[in-house]
């Protein structure tokens, strides 16, 4: 099932955060995400949402998808050495929902694409057991297993791994998923989506956005025209990019820079869309000293290509686009909420009244951190 | 004994348009034409340098291949045979000056390079920045900040030297000795213009060019001619050459009558010895004999000059260029199979050594394999013609490139190969005064600009067609490379996909 080439795509983003940490369901961002229908095709949507699993908080949630019960079991055996499964469970679904009155009240013209023929669809909650972290550390220990199942466990997928949080998409219109997996019974401070526009037929959930790994998750609208030297600048690092989707480097480049190289989000972004260096030259010395070398050292990671991106974590929310601004992105805030989206109609349509609404200049990340606690 | 060999070129005078101005006469530096109440050739001496040609008012001459000096033979080729008649004459080692001119495959052709088509825009160079800058020098895996007092955050890691280059295409080692001091002045002054590096070669640094420090590499060769402290700290970077492309494992040798004056100060050997540079370093035997050299120049240098180490093309070279960036390397110049030269075996030039795109596909592989490929920068040379040829070497993994024989040609060579007699009608490879004059340093400087502005337009071009805007989205991105007529082995070992597969 899955689909070994590698498909370039248009697509439609939009993500909202409450930096206060209070959580709110998944209605917003589906009625947020179904404006920009037209930005899809049906072909690919999904969704990242932090703070969903408040009771499981110290878990890591692994969404899987398998194509078979072969792939869920060979997938289970290998579960058994490495993890401690404290609950697996089936994902809640509505199969073959659509988006429509009954779920949002606005747009019935829009639930068009019942969602059909699913993978197994099952998540797990995991501890590592403490005698494999003697020589790793334990989000180390993670990577390198979701790695391993999505390069070697035939038919299974990792959709996400991190913990409270979790990624749900599939193949059809953004908002179709949203009402086929019940986002609308889910809470979460931070949700972002995607739907996706690709030009070649993926047939392959595991192909749509976001794109997982640890409490990382990427939507991404566009094409990274460096994917070649990206992907081989990460392999050393151990990372396995074999999904084929230029998305995933994008994770991969903030786990390295962010979690493992310990650079500051804004510098981590600064090494992804770097400056020109004819502004790099104007700098004041400090700034010019640090983003010099930056480019210098991380010339592998830059992105080149038309992008908007939103990066979720656990504490917070980036969104920043390409060195020229190729793709769209509006920013939006209105008391302790941030919004971003490719379109500012997507914002408006859930939070008609802001405060203010820009659009960040290219190369600039627009930072949503957390300021309070997650509201349990 | 007279000699049986046929002339290699006729020399065709057209008598009713030649007005007896006796220009190609005084042009010839190889004794071809004389003036005997008109203009006679010796057809012999012509090696087709194309002087005459190109400074005949009346556009009167014309250079013909000698057809049938041999009976036709597709097996005993004319060149083969003319080689074995000059052996039987002279019982010597055939010599040749410039690179490999055998028809084997050139790599470059079979490579085919990406676009952009609607779901990624191509970007237009003449509106948008499009960035070429490439720093040489070794790089850290990651770079560690701290926060300063005021709470700014600072940078913790301090890095090695880094050289900036503003295209990345360099200039090639050419010593003074095999090329003329006027052809090391217009690469030096070119180097500046077009910020890049002219590399001195083995033959020491004139103190004339002391000035352009900042846009010259030193090198340190087996002979050490001219090497001394000021020497090394004259540069913006330093090379241990170790091969040669054009001849990998064979020394080099200045015959005696090109040692003048200046030469002899340059390179601190008595006027009118030979100049002889041994086939290894006496003092590397082993990796880490080298590595002790790298470090007793970094030293010399006080740690504020990137040091490199140039190897040729063998079929082992990504193990060796491994070893040598684990030595102390923050460069690594391989130079292919069709290296130039001013003087090799003929017999080594062309059986010896590897084509330069299987070389560094397999070494910057190798170093990402191994985790080091951030810990060195690498140069590729032997044979770039055209900037397409550059844009394939960034995308298969170089840093930058090399160019010697387009820069002599820039220059005004017409690639005769006859590097070695010290005849040079243009002024490159000679130290005959009345020839090195012909090289005005400042046009030369021009010429070879021009061409670097013209190939840094082109790369633009061709990132802009990629999509990207800066050339660290090309380097090693060989998904944006595809094969034609190639077989699978080869097209595995260069790492690109044969052209029809999509992403
Ligand atoms: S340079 Fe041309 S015109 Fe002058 S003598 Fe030679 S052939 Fe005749
Ligand atoms: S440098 Fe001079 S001698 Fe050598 S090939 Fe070029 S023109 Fe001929």
């Amino acid at each position: 099932m899955r689909c070994n080439c590698y498909i370039p795509s248009g697509c439609a983003i939009s993500g909202m955060m409450s930096e206060s940490g209070e959580r709110m369901d998944g209605n917003a961002i589906i009625r947020s995400i179904a404006l920009m229908h037209d930005r899809s095709n049906g072909l690919g949507g999904g969704f990242a949402a932090y703070g969903i699993y408040p009771r499981r908080a110290d878990q890591y949630a692994f969404h899987m998808m398998f194509d078979n019960m072969e792939a869920k079991e060979k997938c289970e055996e290998y579960f058994n050495g490495t993890f401690d499964v404290v609950l697996d469970e089936k994902i809640p679904t509505r199969p073959g929902a659509v988006f429509e009155e009954d779920t949002s009240g606005r747009y019935p013209e829009y639930g068009t694409q019942p969602i059909i023929n699913p993978p197994i669809l099952w998540r797990y909650f995991i501890d590592v057991p403490e005698d494999k972290t003697k020589f790793i550390s334990e989000r180390e220990y993670v990577v390198e297993n979701v790695m391993d199942i999505n390069s070697n466990v035939d038919g299974a997928f990792v959709a996400s791994s991190g913990k409270n949080m979790g990624a749900f998409k599939g193949v059809g219109y953004p908002e179709d998923i949203g009402v086929f997996y019940k986002l609308d019974e889910y809470k979460a401070y931070i949700w972002t989506s995607h739907g996706r526009f690709p030009t070649n037929t993926p047939g392959w959930w595991g192909g749509a956005h976001p794109f997982c790994l640890l409490d990382w998750s990427i939507v991404h609208n566009g094409e990274i025209s460096s994917y070649g030297i990206n992907k081989r600048y990460l392999e050393p690092f151990g990372y396995k990019l074999e999904l084929r989707t230029d998305t995933e480097v994008v994770a991969y480049l903030f786990d390295l820079l962010v979690r493992r190289h310990k650079l500051p989000i804004e510098l981590a972004v600064k090494a992804l869309a770097a400056p020109f260096w004819k502004d790099i030259d104007k700098m004041p010395e400090n700034e010019r000293k640090i983003i010099t070398a930056i480019r210098q050292v991380y010339g592998g990671g830059l992105l080149n290509g038309p992008f908007s991106i939103i990066l979720g974590h656990s504490r917070g929310m980036v969104g920043f686009n390409d060195r020229i601004k190729l793709r769209p992105m509006t920013c939006a805030r209105k008391d302790d909420m941030l919004y971003m989206a490719s379109e500012e109609s997507a914002i408006r349509e859930i939070a008609p009244d802001l405060d203010e609404v820009w659009s960040p200049r290219a190369g600039t990340a627009i930072v949503g951190e957390m300021n309070g606690e997650v509201e349990a | 004994m007279s000699s049986q060999i046929p002339p290699e070129f006729t020399v065709i005078i057209d008598y009713d348009r030649c007005r007896r101005c006796r220009r190609c006469v005084m042009n010839c530096s190889f004794g071809c034409m004389q003036f005997k109440d008109k203009v006679v050739p010796e057809h012999k001496k012509c090696v087709a340098c194309h002087r005459c040609v190109t400074y005949c008012p009346e556009s009167a001459i014309t250079i013909k291949k000698n057809e049938l000096a041999y009976k036709e033979n597709a097996n005993w080729t004319p060149e083969m045979r003319q080689n074995i008649l000059k052996q039987a004459e002279t019982g010597g080692i055939l010599l040749s000056g410039m690179g490999n001119p055998r028809p084997q495959q050139i790599l470059w052709d079979h490579m085919l390079i990406d676009a952009c088509q609607v779901t990624n825009p191509s970007i237009d160079p003449l509106r948008e920045p499009m960035e070429l800058r490439t720093y040489l020098g070794r790089k850290p895996n990651h770079l560690d900040f701290t926060r300063g007092e005021n709470g700014d955050i600072e940078l913790g890691t301090t890095l090695q030297p880094q050289v900036k280059l503003d295209v990345p295409i360099v200039f090639a080692a050419m010593s003074y000795g095999a090329v003329s001091l006027n052809a090391h002045k217009a690469l030096a002054m070119a180097a500046k213009k077009s910020g890049t590096l002219m590399n001195t070669g083995e033959g020491g640094l004139h103190t004339d060019l002391y000035p352009y420090a900042s846009n010259i590499t030193v090198q340190v060769a087996s002979g050490r001619f001219g090497v001394h402290s000021e020497y090394l700290n004259t540069s913006a970077t330093v090379e241990i050459k170790i091969g040669q492309g054009a001849k990998p494992g064979i020394g080099g040798h200045l015959p005696g009558e090109k040692v003048g004056d200046e030469i002899s100060r340059t390179r601190m050997i008595p006027v009118g010895t030979d100049a002889l540079s041994p086939a290894p370093h006496h003092d590397i035997y082993s990796i880490e004999d080298l590595s002790q050299l790298i470090y007793a120049i970094k030293e010399a240098t006080d740690y504020t000059k990137p040091v490199g180490v140039k190897i040729s093309a063998v079929h082992n070279v990504a193990a060796i260029a491994s070893g040598i960036v684990r030595a102390g390397a923050d460069i690594v110049t391989i130079d292919g199979f069709r290296g130039g030269t001013g003087a090799a075996p003929m017999v080594i030039r062309d059986n010896v050594g590897i084509p330069i795109e299987l070389a560094l596909a397999a070494v910057d592989q190798r170093l990402r394999d191994e985790g080091i490929r951030n810990n060195t920068s690498i140069l590729c040379a032997g044979s770039i013609r055209n900037s397409g040829d550059v844009a394939k070497a960034i995308a298969l993994g170089a840093d930058a490139v090399v160019i010697g024989t387009a820069a002599l040609i820039a220059m005004g060579c017409r690639v005769c190969q006859k590097c070695y007699t010290g005849n040079c009608a243009w002024g490159i490879a000679t130290q005959k005064p009345e020839l090195v004059r012909r090289l005005d340093p400042q046009l030369g400087a021009e010429r070879l600009s021009n061409l670097l502005t013209g190939w840094s337009h082109e790369l633009q071009e061709i990132l802009g067609s990629l999509g990207v805007n800066s050339i660290e989205s090309l380097r090693g991105s060989r998904e944006r490379l595809r094969g034609i007529d190639l077989d699978e082995q080869t097209l595995n070992l260069l790492g690109i996909k044969p052209a029809g597969i999509g992403q």
